[in-house]
C-alpha cells in the first residue's frame, strides 16, 4: 500500500543520491481535446509515462494541448529535442510508443514513416 | 467514449481549458440507491445561462463553444439511455459543476472503466491545477488532493520515473481498496 509519506521518503532519496536533473531535453506533447481523448490519447499517455518510467529516462518535459483542429489525425503526439524541429506523429496508438521513446527520444532518430508534420522555428 | 472515466477527464480539460484553478471531482457508487453520480466543479471563468442551454446540443456548437464540443452531448445521452440525467449549474466568473447520474445497474450503463489512468492523465498534465477528488464506494472512500502530493514532492517533477512509479502504485492500491482488493 504506497503513501504520501513513501512519496516524502523517495524524494529525499533521490535528493541526497543527487540522481535528479532538472533541465529538459525533450519535450513530448500530446492532444487532449475531446478528439484525443475518444482516439486513445489518455492510454498513448501511460504509455509514453511507463516507457519513460521503465527505461528510467530523466530529461522529458510532457505537456498537453487542446484540439488543433486535425482530429481525423488523432491521437498526435509531438517531440521537440533542445535545438531541433517541431516533428507531429499522427495516429498515434500505445503500441508505437516504446519505438518512438527508444528511436526519437533516447537516439534522436526520427520515425520518418510515421511523421504527419515538421514545424522549424 | 467507452468508459466513463474518459468522460471525466474530458471534462477536466473543459475545466483547465476554461482557466478553473481548482477543480474537484466526486465519484459515488451507490449500490443502495442504485445511483453512479459523478460531479465536476470548477472555478473557471463559467458560462452564461444562454450557453449552459447550448452546451448539451452538439448541432449549435460554434467556435466559441468549442472547447465544450461533443464531450458534453456524448455525456448527456449515456445518462438519459440508463434512467439518469445530466445537470448544469454555471455562473460567469464563478465556475461550473456538472452533475450526471446514472442507474449504477443498469446495463446500458458504460464502464466506469480506468480511474487510476484518468487521475494520472490529470495530475501529469496538468501540474499547476488544484485537483482533487473523491471517489465513495459504499462505505469507503479514496481522497486525492493535488496540493498533498505536490507538497511532499517540492520541486521535483511528476514525470521523474521513480516519482512515476510511486504514482501508479499509489492510485491503483488506493483505487483497489475501493473494490475490496480487486482493481474495477
Amino acid at each position: 500500500m504506497k503513501t504520501v509519506e513513501d512519496l516524502k521518503r523517495l524524494r529525499e532519496q533521490l535528493q541526497t543520491d543527487n540522481r535528479i536533473r532538472h533541465a529538459a531535453g525533450t519535450q513530448i506533447i500530446v492532444g487532449m481535446g475531446t478528439c484525443g481523448i475518444a482516439a486513445g490519447a489518455r492510454e498513448v499517455l501511460a504509455a509514453i509515462l511507463d516507457e519513460i518510467a521503465k527505461h528510467n529516462i530523466q530529461d522529458v518535459n510532457v505537456t498537453q494541448t487542446g484540439c488543433i483542429g486535425m482530429c481525423e489525425q488523432e491521437v498526435l503526439v509531438d517531440v521537440v529535442k533542445t535545438g531541433q524541429p517541431r516533428i507531429s506523429y499522427g495516429k498515434v496508438t500505445p503500441d508505437f510508443i516504446p519505438t518512438l521513446i527508444a528511436e526519437h527520444v533516447v537516439n534522436g532518430r526520427i520515425v520518418e514513416d510515421r511523421v504527419i508534420g515538421k514545424i522549424t522555428k | 467514449m467507452h468508459e466513463l472515466s474518459l468522460h471525466v477527464l474530458d471534462l477536466v480539460e473543459n475545466s483547465t481549458g476554461a482557466g478553473a484553478e481548482q477543480v474537484t471531482v466526486t465519484v459515488e457508487e451507490d449500490a443502495g440507491r442504485d445511483e453512479l453520480r459523478i460531479r465536476i466543479e470548477d472555478n473557471g471563468r463559467g458560462m452564461d445561462a444562454e450557453m449552459v442551454a447550448r452546451v448539451t446540443d452538439p448541432f449549435v456548437t460554434t467556435r466559441t463553444t468549442r472547447k465544450v464540443g461533443l464531450g458534453l452531448p456524448l455525456m448527456d445521452m449515456t445518462t438519459r439511455l440508463c434512467d439518469g440525467h445530466l445537470r448544469i449549474s454555471s455562473a460567469v466568473g464563478r465556475g461550473t459543476t456538472v452533475d450526471a447520474v446514472w442507474r449504477l445497474s443498469h446495463l446500458d450503463r458504460p464502464p466506469l472503466g480506468n480511474m487510476a489512468a484518468t487521475l494520472k492523465t490529470i495530475l501529469v498534465m496538468n501540474p499547476e491545477l488544484h485537483f482533487r477528488s473523491r471517489h465513495t464506494v459504499g462505505e469507503r472512500s479514496f481522497l486525492l488532493d493535488s496540493e498533498e502530493i505536490h507538497l511532499a514532492l517540492g520541486d521535483l517533477p511528476l514525470t521523474q520515473p521513480a516519482v512515476l512509479e510511486w504514482l501508479d502504485g499509489y492510485l491503483k492500491d488506493n483505487l483497489s481498496i475501493l473494490y475490496g482488493g480487486k482493481q474495477a
